[in-house]
């Protein structure tokens, strides 16, 4: 039987070996990587100034409330859930900013209270889908158009942020040579890093892959399943609080328009960065690389210059397709 | 055995649960020391599971005590119970594949550093404690990449992290094979011998007796009584649980040694190398009226897909069929019912019992298959079919209004049975009947098919237990690696001749 046969990797390994050895868990997420790779080099050989420090810095600056998004959706994908609401939720918390700062609010409360607004109503779909058993595409379908109302009853027209604090806030930016990092981008890393180590180095995060695994089995494991469940729609939520906070500081003002399908962008970001929508497999770097390969596809597009901005969409949706096959092709395989 | 008279570290008495009407349990008493291997026997129904969720705290009783350690406890549920030092693993493996098997083994009780994880000491504790189960895989794999074997063995090295002192093991055989069963079974050995209380359920007696010390047996939810297994023999311990002799099993060889078929009869079913490409190689049978014919060979030797091929539930795509002389093809299932060919699946939730319907729906349901829709059967006619079925097969409870999710295994497998003799079938074709259901309902069912074979039926019987083939069939084709490989006579076979054929002529 398998027990008595020689154990796979006998090598004797050192420190951290988690991402070291090649594990089909990594296969998506490199496929991902590969695809991005391609990109650049074949946006790098057909465009002069591609390749350049300003066009990757830009490419960062624009997405960054897209990877903050990304990050929680992950979080919620990976319990095998889903979460709609994040667009609006974006759009409320930067309408919340620019009102609250329209009328006067210090930006130290304008902030914490925006970012809050995305928490809270994370909470009330986390309670809603376990302890009322309600689906999580239902209950964050209802999420999404609470949320935009919201913004439509708070202010109906675009309002521009000139709080002097909250802009400087918004324009500093630390310049390396041609590279440059602006304060979102470098929340939006921080935000990365930090959805990293919980997933990986907390018993909340293993639970949250345990209850994608086998929410039955994670129950009979003994795991705290009702809390982390609430908890991943809590982080999903706070996580588009704060994307609305970046958005807001990306556009220097809120609107209740903003961020319309949004949460599908962020869905597909996780999906091309190789999370499995049935929950449980994928990383968070995958889905910050899925961000970066739709921000790519953007930036080819507009250096192309000749096609309409609408293909943005049809190739986002070709390789969706893509992706999905592939990964259902690998877990066939695996069965 | 070294323990006999350390004080009981679980002890229940007078244990009764309730699911009105029904009592799952009444008045049980149960002990279990330290250091023993202690076997729970019943027949399907007779509340093995119902006593172990008592004790985990998944039901709650309505009467009795349960004292664990000498102190009465009432377990909120299976963490719990865990806690306490009470750790349950299912029969079907509860852990996530997807996570590593360090990760399965010690999440809840995983070293930490920097309030984070430490995956280094969780995987060096881990390997530790798989050590102890004698499973040499990395720590750092991820679970669903090991056999089902293996996930078994991590579901009992999870279970005794920390103190355990009760393990309780239900079915954990039924999806291992010898080798997988020798190992679990060293691993058990191991456990007792460093005190910890072992309480086992199998259906298998053969491993019962090999690796239990002492067992209980229960019938129909009241204690039949607490035995040391050495001093107990196998016969003793059927009638105990089925509270009934043997001399049903008894009747149903004497049917078996009957019957003749006439010199040159024509077969019901005739096939000649029919076969399917990565199914079966072509093979040849002859199906005769009032014959049983057993299909015997290994798990994934062919018997089903054989058994597929006869009935159109896979389409065969060489090779003739004859049915009563007339050639035909069976195409489909529905195409096979035309000739009176009926088939019950070895998948009895999947391809056999419709769940969520009732006793009555079920028995109907291929019989109005073949009347069609246009014309319903009298509700008359229906009752007087179901009532004759659930009398003349002893289907219980004997209500035809009962959902058959909440009928047992055995009794599960009646109705599929019984729906199909509605239909009247020239041929039967049987694919695990008997599987997963306990001793009286078998012998009753291997009764029933010599009975039915004996009113002129043509019945082919599949079974993974040889003894029960050797046992009923008038003939035995043997399959083996996909292939017809020998085709001999019933009644002269013993079971080390069929044993050899299986195994390729002794050569394996």
């Amino acid at each position: 039987m398998t027990t008595s046969a020689p154990a796979s990797a006998p090598r004797k390994r050192r420190a951290l070996q988690i991402p070291t050895r090649l594990d089909r868990r990594y296969l998506p997420v490199l496929g991902t990587f590969v695809v991005l790779a391609l990109m650049l080099i074949v946006g790098g050989t057909r465009y002069e100034n591609f390749l350049t420090p300003a066009v990757i810095s830009n490419l960062f600056i624009n997405n960054a409330h897209l990877i903050v998004l990304a990050v929680g959706m992950t979080f919620v994908i990976l319990t095998g859930g889903i979460d709609l609401s994040v667009g609006s939720v974006l759009a409320l918390s930067t309408v919340v900013t620019a009102a609250l700062l329209q009328a006067g609010w210090p930006v130290a409360v304008v902030i914490p209270l925006a970012v809050l607004a995305g928490t809270v109503i994370g909470l009330a779909h986390g309670v809603m889908i376990h302890y009322f058993q309600v689906q999580p595409f239902v209950a964050t379908l209802a999420g999404m158009f609470f949320a935009r109302g919201l913004c439509f009853l708070i202010a109906p027209e675009s309002i521009a942020i000139d709080n002097a604090s909250f802009v400087s806030l918004a324009s500093w930016v630390q310049i390396f040579g041609e590279w440059r990092m602006t304060s979102s981008v470098l929340i939006a890393l921080i935000v990365v890093g930090l959805g990293f180590l919980v997933l990986h180095f907390t018993r909340f995060g293993r639970t949250v892959y345990a209850i994608g695994g086998g929410e039955q089995s994670a129950l009979l494991m003994g795991l705290p399943v009702a809390r982390t469940k609430v908890l991943a729609y809590v982080v999903s939520g706070t996580c588009a609080g704060l994307g609305g906070l970046l958005f807001a500081m990306f556009s220097r003002s809120g609107y209740s328009l903003t961020g319309v399908a949004m949460e599908l962008d962020a869905i597909a970001a996780v999906v091309i960065g190789g999370t499995l929508l049935t929950g449980g497999t994928g990383f968070v770097l995958g889905s910050v690389l899925g961000v970066l390969v739709l921000g790519l596809i953007q930036t080819i597009i507009t250096f192309e210059g000749t096609l309409s901005s609408w293909w943005t969409k049809i190739v986002i949706g070709v390789l969706l397709l893509i992706f999905v096959a592939l990964q259902r092709i690998l877990t066939l395989r695996r069965t | 055995m070294t323990h006999q008279t350390a004080p009981p570290v679980v002890e229940m008495t007078g244990i009764s649960v309730e699911f009105p009407p029904v009592k799952a349990l009444d008045g049980v008493d149960f002990s279990l020391r330290p250091g023993e291997i202690h076997a729970l026997m019943g027949e399907n129904g007779a509340g093995k599971s119902t006593l172990i969720k008592a004790l985990t705290g998944i039901h709650t009783p309505t009467a009795g005590t349960i004292r664990v350690d000498g102190v009465e406890r009432r377990f909120t549920g299976p963490a719990d119970a865990r806690a306490h030092g009470v750790s349950t693993v299912y029969q079907e493996v509860n852990l996530c594949e997807n996570l590593t098997v360090a990760e399965n083994i010690m999440l809840g009780a995983e070293p930490r550093l920097l309030g984070g994880l430490n995956w280094r000491a969780m995987r060096r504790q881990a390997a530790v404690h798989l050590e102890r189960m004698g499973l040499r895989i990395d720590p750092g794999s991820s679970l669903g990449s090991h056999s089902l074997a293996v996930q078994q063995l991590v579901a009992i090295c999870r279970a005794t992290v920390g103190d355990c002192k009760v393990l309780i093991l239900d079915e954990p055989t039924s999806s291992l094979d010898t080798d997988e069963v020798a190992h679990l079974f060293t691993v058990m050995r191991a456990l007792r011998d460093d005190g910890v209380a072992i309480l086992f359920v199998s259906h298998f007696l053969d491993q019962v007796y090999e690796v239990s010390d002492r067992m209980t047996v229960l019938r129909n939810g009241a204690l039949v009584g607490e035995f040391v297994t050495a001093d107990l023999p196998a016969a003793k311990l059927v009638q105990h649980m089925i509270g009934r002799s043997m001399e049903v099993l008894e009747a149903a060889e004497e049917v078996a040694e009957q019957a003749e078929r006439p010199a040159g009869a024509t077969p019901l079913l005739q096939v000649v190398g029919l076969g399917r490409k990565g199914s079966v190689q072509p093979f040849d049978l002859d199906l005769y009226e009032g014959e049983v014919v057993g299909l015997a060979g290994l798990l994934g030797s062919g018997r089903t897909e054989l058994a597929r091929l006869l009935t159109g539930a896979d389409r065969a795509d060489v090779g003739q069929a004859r049915v009563a002389g007339k050639a035909t093809r069976l195409r489909t299932p529905r195409a096979a019912m035309g000739h009176g060919i009926a088939y019950t699946s070895e998948d009895r939730k999947g391809e056999g019992v419709v769940d969520g319907l009732t006793v009555r729906e079920n028995i109907v349901l291929a019989l109005q298959a073949e009347r069609g829709w246009m014309r319903p059967l009298p509700r008359k006619q229906v009752d007087e079919l179901v009532a004759k079925y659930i009398e003349q097969l002893g289907i219980r409870p004997a209500n035809p209004e009962a959902l058959l999710r909440n009928l047992s295994g055995g009794n599960q497998q009646k109705v599929v049975l019984a729906r199909w003799l509605a239909t009247a079938p020239k041929l039967l074709v049987l694919d695990e009947p008997t599987r997963g259901i306990d001793v009286g309902a078998k012998a009753e069912i291997q009764k029933l098919v010599a009975e039915l074979a004996a009113d002129g039926m043509s019945v082919v019987f599949i079974s993974a237990e040889l003894e029960e083939v050797l046992r009923i069939s008038h003939r035995i084709a043997v399959m083996r690696d996909r292939r017809k490989v020998a085709e001999i006579d019933g009644g002269g076979a013993t079971m080390d001749q069929v044993v050899d054929l299986i195994a390729g002529g002794g050569a394996a």
